[in-house]
């Protein structure tokens, strides 16, 4: 066969996977900040103990918790069964994307669905408060999905 | 400063002519691309009066100041065209006796405001007349009283006037805007409650912006308002007197309650309440305290408007997934869904007509601000933005007053919030003046009644 040609091929599949490679990075690594709509990020979380992330985060509209986020409920959970004496105050919040009364009572929705579950793992509900910031609050101020998916979420702070 | 709304006694000098030679009309119910040439001559004022409301004031040319209001709002209807004093030939002196109309058509005008002010007993006394140039005819003779403090509102009263009497329907700048004042970044905003004139001058601010306070309204005699406040950190609805700054809570609820507005006569707020993840509409009235329930589903309720009769009201729910409008009567019964289009709808405020409910629009990543009739027909978008929201009707029902957002960059820098209007017919949108950033506005009813 034609020593060009081969050459030509070469050069034309390393060019393409070199291309096909870069897109693969570039949805990991969306991929790993969104999935589904819901952030799954490490960046703005803080922690209540080594280990128990502070808040879970949501699809747009929606008050659903995720499978990440029951896990994180659950470390949350056995440290308040840990720590009997300490009290927290469930913070719901939602994205810019939406009129600012829904998004007081989707804030309160959110911090609701967080604090249902906690429950469900033995949280007294005398030792758990909700108050919901709607928009007013929002942790990162930029106007893109990621900026929003960082927002739309329940953060559990200590209380006393 | 203590403004009180002084009683004005209004004398009527002279009728409608009675012969039926048409006079210039202006309609409001089209956009209007040839605004009508008016010419609005100084007020005349004597010596000794101008030197005594000096002293009241240090304004120097009161003639000259009020009828500066009365152009700067009749320029804003997009309807007028306020003709530059420069040209005027006929002197205040002359001209507010009976004008010389030749004087006043050489220079284009179609329409005339005419007047005089005397200082009486501390008081100012405002005579003033509108004319028809090119009829040569007197269209409206109006007199009426006040305390010298109050002389922006006498142009804001003589530019309802001559509104109404070249329209047909009733004007809207004697009126105020009561708003939240924003500073500083959007992650950490200071919000406080400020009123205004609906021009943009007398700015107060209401609370000192330790706490959040968000979507203040005023109750129907511009007296009160009520709003959702953050005060120790429990979000509450709260009422407040304008002129003592005394605030008090509403009700005794044991959750959050927010997107509070008055009833049509005053005797009642209505709510949201929310509880264990759900928010419904409550009123309570505030002579007896009584309070009722109005919805009753495990959706979010919220965004309650009456409407000017007080027979229904329209409200904001997601109990068919996504928000959307509904009216109901306003015992809770009759619930109806009237938004059915693409999108998202939210903050439904019924117009003081009856007529026409405006909304918020979210779709595509867009928002809109849009009216439709009071059984969801008719749907029209008047406005689109990246980000705006929140209408507010003026009183007479004609014009909208939101607020936009914008960025410079989609990571959020150059954020500022403004004030903005547009007319129902889609034309004329503007910014409206406010000596910080500013959200959440909502229009006073007529001042003088």
């Amino acid at each position: 066969m034609n020593l060009n040609k081969i050459f030509k091929n070469a050069f034309l599949i390393v060019l393409v996977s070199f291309v096909l490679s870069a897109c693969a990075t570039k949805t990991k690594q969306l991929g790993s900040q969104i999935q589904g709509d819901v952030y799954t990020g490490t960046d703005t979380v803080e922690y209540l103990a080594s280990g128990v992330p502070d808040r879970v985060f949501f699809a747009t509209n929606e008050s659903v918790l995720t499978t990440a986020s029951r896990e994180t409920l659950r470390k949350q959970a056995a440290w308040l069964r840990k720590n009997p004496n300490i009290n927290v105050v469930l913070e719901g919040h939602a994205d810019e994307r939406g009129t600012r009364e829904y998004n007081l009572a989707l804030g309160e929705r959110r911090a609701n669905a967080a604090k249902d579950y906690l429950m469900t793992y033995g949280i007294s509900s005398n030792r758990i408060s909700v108050i919901s910031y709607g928009k007013e609050r929002p942790v990162d101020s930029g106007s893109n999905p990621l900026a929003w998916s960082k927002n739309r979420r329940s953060v559990t702070v200590k209380a006393n | 400063m203590k403004k009180k709304l002084y009683i004005f006694s209004v004398i009527i000098l002279t009728l409608i002519p009675f012969k039926a030679i048409s006079l210039i009309e202006v309609d409001i119910t089209r956009g209007n691309l040839n605004p009508l040439p008016i010419a609005v001559s100084p007020l005349y004022i004597d010596e000794s009066s101008k030197k005594i409301f000096f002293e009241e004031t240090k304004i120097e040319n009161l003639g000259s100041e009020i009828t500066k209001v009365v152009e700067n709002n009749l320029k804003t209807t997009g309807l007028f065209n306020p003709l530059s004093k420069d040209a005027f030939l006929q002197k205040p002196d002359i001209a507010h006796l009976k004008p010389r109309f030749e004087d006043w058509t050489l220079i284009k005008a179609q329409a005339l405001i005419t007047g005089k002010i005397t200082i009486v007993e501390k008081k100012i006394r405002i005579e003033f007349r509108l004319w028809d140039v090119l009829a040569n005819k007197e269209m409206l003779a109006l007199a009426f009283t006040t305390v010298p403090n109050n002389w922006r509102r006498v142009g804001h009263i003589i530019s309802d006037k001559v509104y109404e009497r070249l329209t047909g329907e009733k004007g809207y700048f004697d009126t105020r805007i009561i708003y939240v004042a924003e500073e500083g970044p959007k992650t950490n905003r200071i919000k406080k409650l400020a009123i205004m004139d609906q021009d943009g001058f007398n700015t107060k601010y209401l609370t000192l912006g330790n706490e959040l306070v968000l979507t203040p309204r005023f109750n129907p005699t511009n007296q009160m308002v009520t709003y959702l406040s953050y005060f120790r950190n429990l979000p509450r609805v709260y009422l407040l007197d304008i002129e003592t700054g005394i605030q008090e809570v509403v009700g005794d609820f044991p959750g959050m309650t927010f997107a509070p507005r008055f009833s049509p006569d005053g005797k009642k707020i209505i709510m949201s309440f929310a509880s264990e993840g759900n928010s419904d509409i409550y009123t309570m009235d505030l002579e007896t305290r009584v309070v009722e329930r109005i919805t009753n589903h495990p959706s979010i309720d919220t965004s309650p408007s009456y409407s000017p009769d007080g027979k229904y009201i329209c409200f904001n729910s997601d109990r068919s997934r996504y928000q959307q409008i509904y009216v109901m009567k306003s015992d809770g019964s009759n619930v109806k869904r009237i938004s059915f289009g693409k999108g998202l709808y939210g903050t439904p405020v019924w117009s003081p007509r009856g007529d026409l409910i405006a909304f918020t629009k979210l779709h595509k990543g867009k928002f809109y601000i849009g009216v439709m009739r009071t059984d969801g027909s008719g749907e029209r978008l008047l406005t689109e933005n990246f980000y705006q929201e929140a209408p507010s009707w003026s009183p007479n029902g004609r014009v909208l007053i939101f607020y936009r957002e914008t960025k410079t960059n989609d990571k959020g820098e150059g954020f500022s919030a403004k004030l903005w209007s547009i007319d129902l017919t889609g034309y004329n949108e503007r910014l409206v003046t406010t000596k910080t950033d500013a959200s959440d506005p909502s229009w006073s009813s007529l001042l003088s009644k």
